[in-house]
């Protein structure tokens, strides 16, 4: 059977498979779930940026009618984490709290007011202990660390790597630019707060509902702080109203509604707040960064150095993984020759930060499109044309032993500067108006998953009933990104079936076989790819059999749109499926996806950056500044993506557009920051996010560089679209009033301050120029694979 | 999402039922309740225990115009209905359209608007943060954390409305124990963020009244960081008469969100009258309005910047009245 599209089916533009019951409220969300006798859980967070708790008084809380179970640190004692290396968090602080809203103690109770007058009950007794709110803070040595024992720093972990000699790269270089930028933490800001359901069922079994974006890591952790097999848990992940990362995580709320429901008996639901979300977080990392490269005189990269400063917040969360991409990902776009990552994570006590569409990369990526943009500017040579001369080439290996495949990251290029008209108006717009280049790229999937093991990522089962009914189950949850709708369109490709018809069973670990999870841009390729297998198989089942009862040779049978084709003669798809299951019994088919092996390299940190695919894209921004309030208005984006195959273009669109808005956010508005240890405005009217009429006019340009492995050469368009959208309107803003600015977001006083510095004869740079005083390990050096090797 | 707190809700039919219980102590009014209901969830009145909604008094509700061409519009009046009606004057109309969302246009009231509560960033957040902060002055501590260095609470004045009635020297009708009252806009306000409204709690805004407007150049500008949802964190409201050779007869200017009540800038109107208004005029109204309002770090934004814009932001609004 071909992997190449026959039916039209991907690639049409079509609404998603649960578009209707979005629209028409049907859609059961989390917090849609309500059960007999069902409980209210809340959470007491802690009002102490770092603490000892000395003692939590839950007296008065239990004896308020209506208030079922009370809970504090000692019930639930297990640490956890999601990664392997940091299990550094308890469901309820044990002994410390280590940010306000750290979660304290918890109670359930017959209705969600009572279960809030029951936490004003809880008396927490604190002592205080010195807080670490700031990078700078937290290199040094305290007596009392957010982990650990002191006099310590507060250092979560650190990576220092050296591919090829940079230094001699230098030496080589005609021009050598150094710069140093800072990104500020954001959140993902989903509609949906965080939620989840629990049910004690029958014999011990406990049944978990959750908005979560990753049901097979929440099965586990349920398993390992419960202290209950896996066997005897389900975990069934809702639709989700917006994920972005949020909910990649496993938060107390889990496995607390969990923990409640199996001691009382009685189903038990806790949705957060939007202040709790902000407190439970896990979004965007701070960043400082400092990066120095050198050119030859016609901009070709010689080498180039990369540091990294992460201010993690009070946990590890996804911080090892956070730390490493934020120097793995620069040499997915570009050739350099010698490269050298210093990264540093810190503990802080604020709200811990992790994955946000784009991990770990937006920082760095802002950082070096912006460097590249002043360093064509010193060089006298276009913004394009210096990233051309340095483009990573299809079918190579990178300095750090990424595998690249399918590029279409020229075309992307050539694409939207033709669009946008970039090349003949920069400069030349009137005042104030300025047009702002970058490009980018991501991951189509980690290569590597959480935990270690040897098991495919994905797999995916379809069982095709006697009317001919076909369904799906995948354990892909869908955080709105249409993963279900994939599922559909993969397999009814496959078959000829149409994807409505299809029933999708997905995200439940008792019915589903395994998928990850919807986090590193990885379902389309993954899950995808085994729906596929899945769907190649049954289509040869069901040729192989209707061959045989027709007496004629496999090849004369072929899958038609509906029917099976026997020669000229069709038969029902219906019929055929029949004859197949009179063949062999049960039709089931199953496929499973299991990244290469060879796309990565052989060096501590290495398991984080490789990706059986890498998405590509450019962008251009225009700009409309006001020079006397500093408003900066963002009136268009063309952005150009290379998704290898567009499944469904309405849906990669739509992925496209979402990017575009949440990287807007971000470079103008979007900030999670704190006064001390209090988050300055936990609301999303304080926390600002671009509405509607922030919005400017997207055109979205799709590139297909059909790739070799994906399915139907597809790779991912979730995240990377994000990516360049940010330093292209910070380029563009220079363009516009002739300031750099090195930090973001973009705010009106900060544009106001780098025009005053111009006015001043200055630079026009506003933005960070002291890194923490930090000395990184020596190098570990690796040697860069071979030069000129194609794949 | 945050949970109300256990209140009494009381729905008067009549304005005399509504002022016997607003007397009592721990009682709060509500017109569309767009800013008391997130207040309340916040849990920013801890004394109250009953909410007194003026929904159901009929009378209260509508747009009429006097012969004189007063307009006079009733206080239940929605932000929606007043920024859509034809016979409200046109600056009053586009103040109208910039507050918030459309929803909550179709919710709130003018009269609310004009009354809503101070804001601060140490104050419109939840029970919880608060709790992790110490109290300041408006919810029982000792201490403004905005400025600390005096026992004044500086949360801002944060009515679209209000900058423009002061400048279109509107009135407001009020409805009390001992009868009704006409107060000019500007007297409703005063400068302490603990008790930003003169009038007494069983007081009730019933009407706001605004003069014949024929013959007005006026206009409103709003700073906030998005195109809507936003409270402002600065409004300059301008309204001036031109004889026939062009120099300025009237002048009201008022400033609002950078205090605790609207600031009228009186230094600025008096550099305009008797003046043609021209780029040397409005820059020299534009200074002296800037000298008028120290704003503090208590909304979105830094004080810094706000100040900055007053200027920027009246000399803006007076170009505005050049063009017609």
């Amino acid at each position: 059977m071909t992997r190449d599209p026959r039916f039209g089916i991907v690639g049409t533009p079509g609404p998603r498979v649960d578009a209707l019951a979005q629209a028409t409220g049907t859609l059961q969300y989390v917090d849609d779930l309500t059960y007999p006798g069902m409980l209210y859980g809340k959470i007491l967070g802690s009002t102490q940026g770092h603490a000892r708790v000395i003692a939590v008084d839950t007296a008065a809380a239990e004896a308020l009618p209506g208030v079922r179970v009370v809970l504090t640190g000692a019930d639930l004692p297990t640490a956890f984490g999601l990664l392997p290396v940091s299990q550094d968090e308890h469901v309820l602080a044990i002994d410390k709290v280590r940010h306000v809203g750290d979660a304290v103690a918890a109670v359930a109770a017959d209705d969600p007011d009572i279960a809030q007058q029951a936490i004003e009950l809880i008396e927490v007794s604190y002592e205080p202990l010195p807080i670490v709110t700031t990078l700078a803070e937290a290199v040094g040595i305290v007596d009392e660390p957010i982990h650990g024992e002191g006099p310590a720093n507060n250092r979560d972990r650190d990576i220092s790597l050296e591919f090829g000699d940079v230094d001699a790269g230098y030496e080589a270089a005609d021009h050598i630019r150094e710069d140093v930028f800072f990104y500020q933490g954001n959140n993902h800001a989903a509609l949906e707060t965080h939620g989840a359901v629990a049910i004690a069922e029958e014999g011990g079994r406990l049944h978990v509902f959750s908005s979560t974006q990753v049901p097979h890591y929440l099965h586990r952790i349920l398993a390992k702080v419960l202290e209950i097999p896996e066997s005897r848990i389900r975990v069934t992940a809702n639709p989700t109203g917006g994920g972005f990362g949020a909910k990649t995580d496993v938060f107390s709320h889990e496995l607390l509604a969990a923990h409640m429901a199996r001691l009382t008996g009685r189903p038990v639901k806790i949705v957060l707040t939007r202040e709790e979300v902000f407190y439970a977080h896990r979004g965007r990392h701070p960043v400082l960064m400092w990066v120095k490269t050198g050119f030859t005189a016609e901009g070709r990269i010689t080498s180039m150095a990369f540091k990294t400063f992460l201010d993690g917040g009070a946990y590890g969360s996804y911080g090892a993984a956070s730390l490493l991409y934020t120097g793995q990902l620069q040499t997915t776009t570009y050739r350099i020759p010698a490269y050298r990552f210093e990264g540093l994570r810190v503990f802080t006590n604020k709200p811990a930060c992790g994955p946000k569409r784009g991990h770990g990369t937006p920082q760095p990526r802002f950082a070096l499109e912006v460097h590249l943009d002043k360093a064509a500017d010193d060089l006298g040579i276009d913004p394009v044309k210096i990233r051309e001369r340095n483009l990573v080439e299809p079918n190579t290996r990178t300095v750090n032993h990424l595998r690249i495949t399918s590029c279409g990251l020229a075309e992307c290029i050539e694409r939207v500067v033709d669009a946008s008209g970039y090349l003949d108006r920069r400069r030349r717009l009137a005042a104030g108006r300025g047009v702002g280049f970058a490009i980018g790229a991501y991951m189509s999937g980690a290569g590597l998953p959480i935990y270690f093991n040897d098991m495919p990522q994905s797999e995916v089962m379809l069982k095709v009933d006697r009317g001919g009914g076909v369904t799906v189950f995948s354990m892909a949850a869908d955080c709105g990104q249409g993963s279900t709708t994939m599922l559909a369109t993969v397999v009814g490709e496959a078959l000829g079936l149409d994807p409505s018809e299809l029933t999708l069973v997905t995200a439940d670990t008792d019915l589903t076989p395994i998928d990850l999870g919807s986090y590193s841009s990885r379902v389309t390729f993954m899950a995808g790819n085994a729906a596929l297998d899945a769907a190649l198989e049954l289509a040869d089942r069901i040729r192989t059999a209707v061959a045989d009862d027709s007496g004629v040779g496999l090849e004369e049978v072929s899958l038609g749109k509906g029917v099976v084709c026997v020669g000229d003669r069709e038969i029902p798809w219906a019929e055929a499926v029949r004859v197949t299951e009179a063949r062999w019994g049960l039709l089931v088919t199953t496929g499973s996806y299991k990244p290469p092996t060879d796309i990565k390299g052989d060096y501590r940190g290495s398991g984080v950056g490789p990706s059986p695919a890498y998405s590509y894209s450019a962008c251009v921004a225009e700009v409309n500044c006001d020079p006397e309030t500093g408003f900066v208005s963002v009136e268009s984006v063309w952005l150009a993506h290379d998704v290898g195959r567009s499944i469904n273009p309405l849906l990669v669109r739509g992925q496209i557009e979402g990017s575009v808005h949440m990287a807007l956010g971000e470079v103008l508005m979007e900030e999670q920051t704190f006064r001390a240890a209090l988050h300055n405005g936990p609301s999303l009217l304080d926390y600002k996010i671009p509405t509607v009429l922030e919005m400017p006019r997207v055109e979205s340009i799709l590139v297909e560089s059909i790739d070799a492995e994906g399915p139907f050469g597809a790779k991912e368009v979730g995240q990377g679209p994000l990516l360049p959208v940010i330093p292209a309107v910070v380029n563009a803003v220079h363009d516009a009033l002739g300031i750099r600015l090195d930090e973001i977001p973009i705010r009106p006083d900060t544009v106001l301050a780098a025009l005053a510095d111009l006015d001043r004869g200055g630079t026009g740079r506003w933005g960070p120029t002291d890194l923490p005083d930090y000395t990184f390990r020596p190098p570990q050096k690796v040697e860069p694979p071979p030069a000129g090797v194609r794949l | 999402m945050l949970r109300l707190p256990n209140v009494r809700h009381e729905a008067p039919s009549t304005i005399e039922e509504a002022v016997v219980l607003l007397g009592a102590e721990g009682t709060l009014l509500a017109a569309g309740g767009t800013d008391l209901v997130p207040n309340l969830k916040r849990r920013q009145y801890p004394g109250a225990h009953t909410v007194v909604s003026l929904r159901k008094i009929a009378d209260l509700n509508g747009i009429n115009v006097d012969e004189d061409g007063t307009i006079r519009i009733g206080a239940l009046t929605t932000l929606a209905t007043v920024a859509e009606d034809s016979r409200v004057p046109l600056v009053v109309r586009e103040a109208a359209r910039l507050v918030a969302s459309p929803q909550i246009r179709n919710q709130g009231t003018l009269g609310g608007n004009l009354c809503i509560d101070t804001r601060c960033d140490w104050l419109n957040v939840p029970d919880t943060w608060r709790q992790a902060a110490e109290p300041c002055l408006k919810t029982g501590g000792e201490m403004c954390w905005v400025a600390p260095a005096k026992k004044v609470c500086w949360a801002v004045s944060s009515s679209d409305l209000a900058p423009v009635m002061v400048a279109l020297h509107a009135e407001v009708r009020l409805a009390g124990p001992s009868g009704g009252r006409t107060i000019p806009v500007a007297e409703l306000y005063r400068l302490d963020g603990l008790a930003h409204l003169t009038k007494s709690a069983d007081e009730i805004v019933t009407e706001v009244a605004i003069p014949d407007s024929a013959g007005l150049r006026a206009t409103y500008r709003k700073l906030r960081r998005r195109g809507s949802v936003d409270f402002p964190i600065l409004g300059v409201a301008a309204a001036i008469r031109l004889d026939e050779v062009g120099s300025c007869t009237a002048a009201g200017i008022a400033l609002g969100s950078v205090a605790s009540a609207p600031i009228r800038a009186r230094a600025a109107e008096e550099t305009l009258v008797g003046r043609r208004l021209d780029e040397d005029s409005i820059a020299a109204a534009a200074e002296a309005a800037g000298k008028l309002a120290r704003p503090l770090n208590n909304t979105d934004l830094t004080s810094r910047y706000r100040k900055r814009m007053i200027p920027v932001f009246v000399r803006r609004a007076l170009g505005d009245l050049t063009g017609h």
